[in-house]
């Protein structure tokens, strides 16, 4: 969940090679007056990478139990949230590098595409096929194509939340973020 | 022929390069496209006035029965040596007339090339959607050429009036192609001409037609676009607003008429505008000392002339209109590119100002003499030949035809007397002015002048080739064929006779208007002067927009919201009075779970209305929700009730973040609030019993058993989706399409809603930065503000959401 550390230009001896080096939660400066809580910001972060997989999961089982891309999406905007409420807008950016806007735009693409790959074909549009692999640890693993068009829909989903929490959240943080950041950036 | 209408824009997309490159050499580039054009035309001349006119077809959206289709017969042909033959002539005339290096030439030579082509289309097309097509393509090639860069406030003016006239008048002529088409059940002209279809819807058809081809061809009360397109430059002026574009609308009443001949609705609004057109054109034309506003009053008098031989539907009056059609384009274009060269040459159009340019350009003023003596209908020229047919055409019919004869006889004394306005006043040498200094044409340009000139001499010679075209269209006609031919001397007959009296008379009104036209200008009233009539009508609908957009578009959010209720409760509902059936017997529930948690949403449904503080109503909308996901669950529905919740948790953090914003306790105290809270409530109660009451109704109309799609949607999910869950086979597969619009829909709104809220960020900390704005709570009304406007744009996304679990 934190920065990786590959930018690091002197080599780490090796006695310190598993010492931290970021701090794991904000810094004091960074969170901007948000209202912390430790116990809400620690378990938040402990769940996070949970509840990715549930989305995930339901993402996948949508084919034949309760789920689908949309589901999925919301609990994956809801892991989101959780990390937003913990710690505001900082906390969110540490969350998720990705511009929302684009992992909107790649969900919307995504589904687009899965839609007219089919005509390529000399099928309908969004007509849909299914192969079935033999996967050795798996077993067999059924695949089909409209699978992506749940995942479109997923990740347009997340994106939506994020970018829902990035705007509407920051927006109605006593202007506190938006002065400095957003305004910038738009 | 489909091939060259391609060739025509293909190469109208090329030119922007080649004129980048080579400069104005794109003009005669351009110009290769119609000239090849007229010469594939002409080889194809005998097959055209065969029997059997060739037909081509493409199928566009076969599915839908959109198939473009030409058929290259006698009408198309006389319009294919004006679009293509003057097309050619123009784009040449302008290869010299434009300046090297003029920023214009590739916009323009792109456009009269497109211009062209989508002429050649429109006059070529046998099947009403493509014509349409192609009239409106002509309209929007029109606007920007006369727009030009719009740099003056009179070139916008000028473009957006041509703009609006002929395509509003193009929308109506849709309509009327549209029922004619219904109303015939083909689609192809040709097949609705051969069997026309009657009726009430057929008349109105017409009329509808009528109002495109009216308004495209510039006749009363729709004329003045025409004068003022001549803010445009000459060439395109001589082509677009004297040969080919205004040429449409009676191309559009051509191909109609021998349908409709006998149509009241459809001869009597086109002899009695056209008569009017013709008069006050010419009279209009006696009045301008601009050049070029002359010939264009001229134009719309003369198109008046067509409009009105058209009307009459006889085999003669067709002769002498295609005649006519054929006569206007070349000499009005010629006559317009003359005015081209003294306006370059000299840098005045002003007829008070020119003086001595016929003794210092004597070819140019004879070539330009043969096409005014063809307009005043001078032996022996084309315009002459026309005007002895349509003559003929009206001398022998009844009262209604001597009638017309006399108002065609009182227009063509004013095109004489015009014509002789415009000879005199472009090339004689006045007594009390100098004459004006200017150097000699070039002969490319003078060419360009001659060709249609001399061509405008030939032709009434050479009958053999003339007749069998003109005769062609004619024969269109149900009227069997009279025993006249076209001739410039039949012997001393009526039409010679009246022939002679309207030039004398002409000439007479010639010498006569400086004195005559001053004491009758300005006799008709106000209220009925078509320019003035035009600017009311778009301030009018300026108006109407104001006032329909200032009160819906109020800013407020519970007017919105009361809007959309009201208008759902009355539409549907209106339905529903009309022919309800209520179900037999009432079920009050399924399962005894059922009943606790229908209390539990009603109770905290009530309390919402009662709470006092914002966050208690959001929490108890939250419970609302919750208790519907768990009605699901109950129900079966798992996949419905997992986006449920998802859904309402979702909207209820979103809620609260908003919400901090907010005091915490709703208004009460304010006086205003609570004057129209009555009418809040009265609207909120009757939409959900509204919706309530719909929903028992939908459900209880439902067949007994599953419906035949839900069935069909489980035997297949597995095998064709490859999903066992039924409902996510019908999001991601069956209903795939849906969901691809549904989340399109999604990200249009988070975007839209996020542009809002960094906007608005932006304005505050505008606001914070200027001193005078400490507070910015202080400047938002308590009621319906932007906040709150922001979450009612994000809110509304949530029902979207909720409509793809729904389905």
């Amino acid at each position: 969940m934190t920065a990786g550390q590959d930018d690091q230009e002197q080599p780490v001896p090796w006695t310190q090679w598993d010492a931290p080096r970021d701090r794991w939660l904000m810094s004091d400066d960074a969170c901007n007056g948000w209202p912390r809580s430790l116990l809400l910001e620690v378990c938040a972060r402990i769940v996070f990478p949970t509840v990715l997989m549930v989305s995930v999961y339901l993402l996948f089982a949508g084919h034949h139990d309760a789920g689908g891309g949309f589901s999925g999406g919301l609990v994956a905007g809801l892991a989101f949230v959780l990390r937003y409420m913990a710690g505001g807008s900082a906390e969110l950016a540490a969350a998720i590098r990705i511009h929302p806007p684009v992992v909107i735009g790649a969900g919307l693409t995504l589904a687009v595409v899965t839609a007219l790959v089919p005509a390529l074909f000399g099928e309908t549009v969004l007509a849909s096929a299914q192969w079935t692999l033999d996967v050795p640890v798996l077993g067999e693993l059924k695949i089909a194509t409209n699978l992506f068009l749940d995942i479109g829909v997923y990740l347009l989903i997340v994106g939506v939340v994020v970018d829902l929490l990035r705007t509407v959240g920051a927006g109605t943080e006593k202007g506190v973020m938006l002065d400095d950041e957003e305004v910038e950036r738009t | 022929m489909l091939i060259a209408i391609a060739a025509h824009l293909v190469l109208a997309a090329l030119l922007p390069l080649i004129a980048r490159r080579w400069g104005k050499v794109a003009f005669l580039v351009g110009a290769l496209a119609p000239a090849a054009t007229l010469g594939y035309a002409l080889t194809g001349t005998g097959r055209a006035l065969g029997g059997d006119p060739p037909a081509e077809s493409v199928a566009w959206a076969p599915d839908i029965g959109l198939e473009f289709t030409t058929r290259f017969d006698a009408l198309s042909l006389i319009m294919i040596l004006l679009v293509s033959g003057i097309g050619a002539v123009v784009l040449c005339y302008y290869f010299f007339y434009a300046k090297p290096d003029d920023p214009s030439t590739a916009r323009n030579s792109a456009l009269l090339t497109m211009f062209a082509g989508a002429m050649l289309g429109l006059v070529l097309a046998d099947d009403i959607i493509s014509l349409y097509l192609f009239w409106e393509l002509t309209t929007v090639c029109s606007f920007l050429l006369v727009g030009g860069d719009g740099t003056t406030k009179k070139l916008r003016r000028s473009a957006t009036q041509a703009l609006l006239v002929t395509a509003s008048g193009g929308l109506a002529m849709l309509l009327g192609l549209i029922l004619l088409g219904t109303a015939a059940g083909t689609f192809r002209i040709s097949e609705i001409i051969a069997d026309p279809p009657s009726g009430s819807v057929v008349t109105a058809a017409a009329l509808l037609i009528l109002l495109g081809a009216l308004t495209k061809s510039a006749q009363v009360p729709f004329h003045p676009w025409l004068p003022g397109a001549m803010v445009a430059p000459t060439p395109v002026s001589a082509y677009l607003h004297a040969a080919a574009m205004v040429k449409a609308g009676v191309y559009l009443v051509a191909r109609f008429a021998p349908a409709f001949a006998d149509l009241p609705a459809w001869w009597i609004p086109i002899v009695v505008l056209g008569l009017w057109t013709m008069v006050l054109g010419g009279f209009r034309a006696l009045r301008e000392h601009d050049l070029k506003t002359l010939l264009a009053y001229g134009t719309v008098s003369q198109l008046g002339f067509l409009m009105v031989l058209l009307g009459v539907g006889t085999w003669i009056s067709a002769l002498a209109d295609a005649t006519l059609i054929l006569a206007h384009g070349l000499f009005k274009s010629a006559l317009f590119l003359t005015v081209g060269i003294i306006d370059k040459r000299t840098g005045t159009r002003d007829i008070r100002e020119l003086s001595g340019l016929g003794r210092r350009w004597p070819m140019l003023a004879i070539f330009a003499t043969l096409a005014v003596l063809s307009m005043a209908g001078f032996p022996p020229l084309l315009g002459f030949l026309g005007k002895e047919v349509a003559l003929e055409a009206l001398l022998h019919g009844d009262a209604k035809d001597l009638l017309l004869l006399a108002g065609v006889a009182i227009g063509s004394v004013f095109t004489v007397a015009y014509s002789l306005r415009f000879l005199t006043g472009a090339f004689r040498t006045r007594k009390d002015a100098e004459p004006i200094p200017a150097t000699q044409p070039g002969v490319g340009m003078s060419t360009m002048v001659a060709l249609p000139a001399i061509a405008g001499l030939v032709l009434p010679f050479a009958t053999t080739v003339l007749e069998p075209l003109v005769a062609g269209y004619a024969d269109g006609y149900v009227a069997r064929r009279p025993s006249y031919e076209l001739g410039l001397w039949h012997g001393i007959t009526g039409p010679l006779v009246l022939s002679a009296v309207i030039l004398l008379l002409g000439y007479g009104l010639f010498r006569a208007a400086p004195v005559l036209v001053p004491k009758l200008s300005g006799w008709v009233p106000g209220p009925l002067q078509a320019q003035r009539g035009y600017r009311y009508s778009v301030a009018g609908l300026e108006w109407v927009s104001h006032a329909v957009t200032g009160r819906l578009q109020a800013g407020s959010l519970p007017t919105y919201i009361g809007v959309i209720l009201v208008v759902m409760v009355l539409v549907p509902g209106g339905g529903l009075l009309a022919g309800v059936e209520w179900p037999d017997e009432l079920r009050w529930f399924d399962s005894w779970l059922q009943l606790p948690l229908a209390i539990l949403v009603v109770a905290a449904t009530f309390t919402v209305v009662l709470a006092r503080r914002r966050l208690t109503a959001v929490l108890l909308t939250g419970a609302v929700g919750y208790g519907i996901g768990a009605l699901f669950i109950v129900d079966g529905g798992s996949d419905l009730a997992l986006a449920q919740f998802l859904v309402e948790t979702l909207t209820l953090v979103v809620f609260v973040f908003v919400i901090r914003r907010f005091p915490p306790r709703f208004i009460e105290e304010r006086h205003f609030i609570r004057k129209d809270r009555w009418i809040k409530a009265g609207i909120s109660v009757v939409a959900g019993l509204f919706v309530a009451v719909v929903a028992v109704l939908v459900s209880a109309s439902r067949e007994p058993g599953m419906p035949a799609a839900s069935t069909a949607y489980i035997e297949n999910a597995e095998a064709e989706t490859g999903a066992s869950n039924v409902v996510n086979a019908i999001i991601v597969d069956f209903r795939a399409f849906d969901t691809i619009g549904e989340i399109a829909v999604l990200a249009v709104a988070a975007t839209g809603a996020a542009s809002l809220v960094l906007a608005r960020a932006r304005s505050r900390s505008a606001h914070r930065d200027s001193p005078d704005d400490d507070q910015a709570g202080r400047s938002e009304p308590p009621d319906g503000d932007s906040p709150e406007s922001t979450v009612g744009a994000r809110t509304a996304t949530e029902p979207t959401e909720a409509t793809e679990v729904n389905r």
